[in-house]
């Protein structure tokens, strides 16, 4: 069977295991993200202990291979709760990317100028609409490339929940593999997916990057200029 | 719509430091100040770098807390109790060096941000506000514009717009002028001389005579901690009876 037919033949299985990828994903990353955010603001706080925990926290995430961590949660949770192997995936995702994302988002912060927080403050904002209206926006603005490239990193990196026996894209070509006897096919299949889905990721983020850098487009105040000169 | 209602009463002055220290690790940068600052005064703050002008503007709004003494601002006791201390501080303007404005948002969404969310005005109100005050520093055509697309001396005046909004009994301004190219200084001193004769009280960290002298009613020269000499400007800039203060004008090249 030539490669055409193939990849045709076996584009349903495919597309229901694109959707188990992505749900996955989208799942452990949302966790991730909350925890990442709980961790980085560990890693901010005055108080040490505090910081020591989150430090410990990361080096261990970032210490074990991934692999390692979803067999570890797959088997170890099974003497406390049984799981599917679908949470004990997105979990052991969500805890691994919560290590680096939670470095992203300190960084983020880190960078948004103490003098644009003092300027909040010295408006008579709270610590909390500071947050919500200068710190926030400013940290997503920067670390939007940034988190962009770790979802990217995330999609890929779930292809090793295959091992817990998840039928998402990964285990897919395996078992195409097995049944068609042709390996290479059935690899370069799976590679299309994946890039496909990372192509789309991309585009989304760009987008959404470029529509939150409008303050760094200086046509924009060109068009603001012609606009309101067009009202008056 | 000026800053009667949302003061003390009486004859009272609009800022009160007693005793001020502040103390960084163990270095002492003010070591007991008293300086009292009465409604529609313009107080110039002057002296050599690092003798804490601006170190001492940024306690009376408590975004640097003192080691000793007491401050108050319009009556109040300033404490640094997180409520308390937003609404002192939602009365007190504060201009900024490097302007510090919001990056992410317009001129306009930049003076509306804290009515909004610290006054509580409605949209239309704050931006009505932000208009009429964006007329008065001579920039309503850039509302739509972000702060990266305007010159420093527009920044600047935006920042003093902002602060406005508040409708503050008080005005801070810390340098306003040391970070914008020569030929944009004179368009902020216009409007902060405007905002002076208007009967803005005004506390002033700057390194410009010309300002102190056209538009101040008193002039401070801090020095190793303390007040070194103080009095109307040109007594302070052209008659300085102590040696501190005739050694900083001979720095400065006015003596």
């Amino acid at each position: 069977m030539d490669f055409v037919s193939l990849f045709v033949e076996y584009a349903p299985l495919f597309l229901e295991a694109t959707w188990v990828t992505l749900s996955l994903t989208a799942v452990s990353l949302v966790l991730a993200m909350v925890a990442g955010a709980g961790v980085a603001w560990l890693a901010m706080s005055a108080v040490r202990p505090l910081r020591w925990l989150a430090t410990a926290y990361i080096g261990l995430v970032r210490g074990t291979p991934l692999i390692t961590q979803i067999f570890i949660i797959y088997f170890g949770l099974a003497y406390v709760v049984t799981l599917p192997a679908f949470w004990a995936g997105a979990l052991a995702l969500a805890f691994h990317n919560s290590a680096y994302i939670a470095e992203i988002i300190r960084s983020g912060f880190q960078a948004v100028p103490k003098g644009l927080t003092e300027a909040a403050r010295s408006l008579g904002m709270s610590r909390l609409k500071t947050l919500k209206r200068v710190q926030a926006p400013l940290a997503l603005r920067t670390t939007l490339p940034v988190l962009g490239n770790q979802y990217i990193i995330a999609v890929k990196d779930s292809s090793l929940v295959a091992f817990i026996g998840m039928t998402e894209l990964f285990r897919t070509s395996q078992n195409m593999a097995a049944s068609t006897y042709q390996p290479l096919t059935s690899y370069v299949v799976v590679a299309i997916y994946y890039l496909a889905i990372v192509l789309v990721l991309t585009l989304l983020v760009n987008t959404l990057e470029a529509r939150l850098s409008k303050h760094r487009r200086p046509e924009v105040q060109a068009k603001a200029k012609v606009k309101s000169e067009g009202a008056v | 719509m000026t800053s009667e209602d949302r003061t003390a009463t009486g004859g009272e002055p609009v800022v009160r430091l007693r005793g001020i220290v502040k103390a960084f690790g163990s270095t002492t940068v003010l070591d007991g100040i008293d300086l009292d600052v009465a409604r529609g005064e313009v107080v110039c703050l002057i002296g050599p770098s690092g003798a804490g002008k601006s170190t001492l503007l940024r306690c009376i709004n408590g975004l640097e807390r003192i080691t000793g003494g007491s401050i108050e601002v319009g009556g109040q006791r300033l404490s640094y109790d997180e409520k308390h201390l937003n609404g002192i501080r939602s009365r007190i303007g504060m201009v900024f060096q490097s302007f510090n404005l919001f990056p992410h948002m317009t001129v306009r969404e930049n003076i509306c941000v804290a009515q909004r969310e610290v006054l509580g005005r409605s949209a239309a109100e704050a931006r009505d506000r932000a208009h009429a005050l964006l007329e008065r520093v001579g920039l309503d055509h850039k509302a739509e514009a972000y702060p990266d697309n305007l010159s420093g001396g527009q920044q600047q005046r935006v920042a003093i717009a902002r602060a406005l909004a508040m409708d503050p009994a008080l005005m801070l301004f810390d340098e306003p002028t040391s970070a914008l190219d020569p030929e944009l200084v004179g368009e902020v001193l216009t409007v902060m001389k405007d905002l002076a004769s208007e009967g803005m009280t005004m506390v002033v960290v700057t390194h410009e005579m010309r300002f102190a002298r056209d538009a101040a009613d008193r002039v401070v020269l801090l020095a190793d901690g303390g007040i070194a000499e103080q009095g109307p400007p040109e007594k302070v800039l052209l008659q300085p009876s102590s040696a501190r203060g005739r050694a900083f004008l001979q720095e400065i090249g006015q003596a």
